[in-house]
């Protein structure tokens, strides 16, 4: 009887079960969020009225668009971090692809025994927390960090190099947590790569640098646009590495979002930021989605 | 004046591994060569070399009097089709069958040009805006052969060409190869496992096991006179009987086997040497009464088949002798033989039919 269930329903509980998942801690907190942007912010707990309601008075839905007038008032001071998080996302993707790629290559490319453990030795930074990665990656880069402390040692420079507090450390960092999420995606479409089609290409009469560019490239272009979009979202929102390895000059639109929620405590304003922020990801993406339906299919 | 294509002496090692050895033979202008061989007999190892994928550890490749050594794959006047086909998934058929000659940056014109008679030439005009993932095997197929062709190589080298096709398909696509062969003038090097294949298509076979070039000759060579046990058994069916020289008699050589059989052989033999005797199963006549025959005695039937044209039957003689026959259907006497019927019967084969094969 139990078996007959699960052969005929079996399925639905396979797509339903993740559906129902997603849709409890995912789709409702976002909508909570839009939620609270739209609502007025007061001084109590929670420090701002719904404007969507199911109270005693019944269903109520009164949407406040003053945040997101407040925040098109003063769209100065949000625009600069606004541009400095996708600035520093944009080139955090692109430094992660031109270190990512070779490396997918090599490891798609090496024997099977020798594949696993380069992808093991990908996956190990993720083993040790974030945040002790990045006070690591202090510890080398600080004025009396590791580096300078060698190279004065050394000989080589007399007073120490300014690492920290610069696009170079905010870089490191970023490269550091998000290498492997390009690494992956980018192995997957290159490990499927067929010798054979390199090989005709070649008796064909294509150089190295032909060959990437009209066979691999195209072909490993899903996998390509997988990794960007990997790094790039995550990256935009990204608080915890600028704040660390970043300057006081750095604003990012995290650390505005940051300092609407604690330190003013106006959620719905913080709410209202965080959603413009969702809309600024989701047009690449919507984007990529296309462009990988039109070039590929 | 120097061959149009001359191999000398390739041999290639992978460590201990002697994947070539000492492989020498010339192809004129035209031909169409087979590389007969089973799995691992190194036929694509040296297919490999000539396309320049692979670097040969000793030995001279020349083609039309050019040395082929530093030569990159790229810039061979040799193209391959491949096994499997290769072609470019992301790209049209067009694109396919044009991309080495954008590699050699041919004219817009003259690429459409050429692209389009490589169409017609295949059987597939109008189908150039189509993906690959969108044809038919055989489709597939001819798109290689016309991507291969498209740089119009000196020598084109094709890996198992048939291979992927359903059977109905490879008897027709074999022909087509034949005639497109034919038509351009190409040289061929057709690598296969096939025998079938490797008789209907070439001029000439060159057999090869473990690395070594075995025999090279025509098809009807090969499988009249092979010229090892090896290459008897793989190139078409055969029946073995385990044998002694023992003296010559009139016309014939008189072998002692479990019965005594006649032989012809041009040349001399030496008495009293064991040797294996080899015989093809359509030279075997099976009649149901004696018939006083050279070469004949009783047998008894084990099995038979029905294939259309014939029947296959595997019979056992006198001394445990096991062999297979063929029986025509297109012989009359044949066609009042009932297999269903008959449980013994006579056999008789000719002296000249007997293949002698040196044990070594």
């Amino acid at each position: 009887m139990m078996r007959i269930f699960f052969q005929k329903y079996g399925f639905l509980l396979v797509i339903w079960l993740p559906v129902g998942w997603l849709s409890l801690f995912f789709m409702l907190p976002l909508i909570e969020m839009i939620n609270v942007s739209f609502s007025e912010a007061r001084r109590a707990v929670p420090p701002y009225n719904p404007a969507f309601q199911i109270g005693e008075k019944g269903i109520s839905f009164q949407p406040v668009f003053d945040n997101y007038l407040l925040i098109y008032d003063y769209w100065g001071d949000y625009l600069w971090p606004a541009v400095n998080s996708i600035r520093l996302a944009f080139f955090s993707t692109v430094w992660c692809l031109f270190f990512a790629y070779p490396m997918a290559w090599w490891i798609a490319r090496s024997k099977k025994p020798l594949q696993h453990i380069l992808l093991v030795l990908v996956l190990m930074p993720f083993w040790t927390s974030s945040l002790l990665r990045m006070y690591a990656l202090i510890g080398l880069l600080n004025p009396n960090g590791v580096i300078n402390d060698f190279l004065l040692w050394a000989g080589i420079i007399v007073t120490p190099i300014q690492m920290m507090q610069t696009d170079f450390s905010i870089y490191s960092g970023m490269l550091l947590t998000y290498l492997p999420l390009m690494i992956l995606p980018l192995y997957a479409s290159l490990v499927r790569l067929d010798n054979a089609l390199l090989e005709a290409a070649a008796d064909l009469g294509a150089k190295n640098w032909d060959i990437f560019r009209t066979i691999i490239l195209p072909l490993s272009l899903p996998g390509v646009i997988a990794g960007c979009l990997l790094v790039f979202i995550p990256a935009v929102g990204e608080f915890v590495i600028p704040a660390l390895l970043g300057g006081p000059e750095q604003l990012m639109l995290g650390k505005v979002i940051w300092t609407e929620f604690f330190r003013n405590r106006d959620w719905p304003v913080a709410a209202a930021i965080a959603i413009i922020l969702i809309a600024i990801i989701i047009l690449p993406v919507v984007y990529a989605r296309y462009q990988d339906k039109e070039g590929l299919s | 004046m120097p061959p149009f294509i001359r191999i000398q002496n390739i041999s290639k090692k992978y460590g201990v591994l002697q994947a070539v050895d000492a492989v020498s033979f010339d192809l004129e202008k035209g031909e169409l060569f087979s590389l007969l061989g089973p799995s691992g007999c190194g036929k694509t190892t040296l297919l490999r070399i000539l396309a320049g994928f692979e670097v040969p550890t000793s030995g001279l490749v020349e083609i039309d009097g050019q040395n082929m050594a530093n030569v990159d794959p790229a810039d061979r006047p040799v193209n391959i089709m491949f096994q499997n086909y290769a072609l470019f998934p992301h790209m049209s058929v067009f694109n396919n069958i044009a991309y080495g000659l954008q590699r050699a940056s041919l004219a817009k014109n003259e690429i459409n040009h050429r692209v389009e008679d490589l169409l017609k030439l295949v059987h597939l005009t109008g189908m150039g805006e189509r993906k690959p993932a969108t044809l038919s095997g055989g489709q597939r197929q001819r798109v290689a052969l016309a991507r291969a062709l498209a740089r119009r190589p000196k020598l084109l080298l094709l890996d198992e060409p048939l291979a992927a096709l359903d059977k109905k398909l490879r008897s027709d696509t074999q022909f087509e190869l034949v005639n497109i062969q034919e038509k351009l003038g190409t040289t061929f090097i057709v690598v296969t496992h096939d025998q079938e294949e490797a008789m209907t298509l070439s001029t000439r076979i060159g057999v090869m096991n473990e690395g070594q070039l075995v025999q090279l000759a025509t098809p009807n060579e090969i499988y009249e006179n092979p010229k090892t046990r090896f290459i008897a058994d793989f190139v078409g069916d055969i029946s073995f009987v385990p044998a002694k020289i023992n003296r010559q008699d009139g016309d014939y050589w008189l072998m002692d086997a479990a019965v005594p059989i006649y032989a012809a052989c041009e040349h001399n033999l030496e008495a009293g040497k064991s040797i294996t005797l080899a015989i093809r199963p359509e030279k075997i006549t099976l009649t149901p009464e004696a018939s006083g025959k050279i070469n004949e005695f009783p047998v008894r039937i084990d099995d038979w088949a029905f294939y259309g044209a014939g029947t296959q039957y595997r019979v056992t003689g006198p001394g445990g002798i096991k062999l297979k026959l063929f029986q025509s259907h297109n012989q009359p006497s044949n066609a009042q033989l009932r297999p269903d019927q008959i449980e013994t019967g006579f056999i008789h084969f000719a002296p000249e039919s007997i293949i002698i094969l040196e044990d070594k």
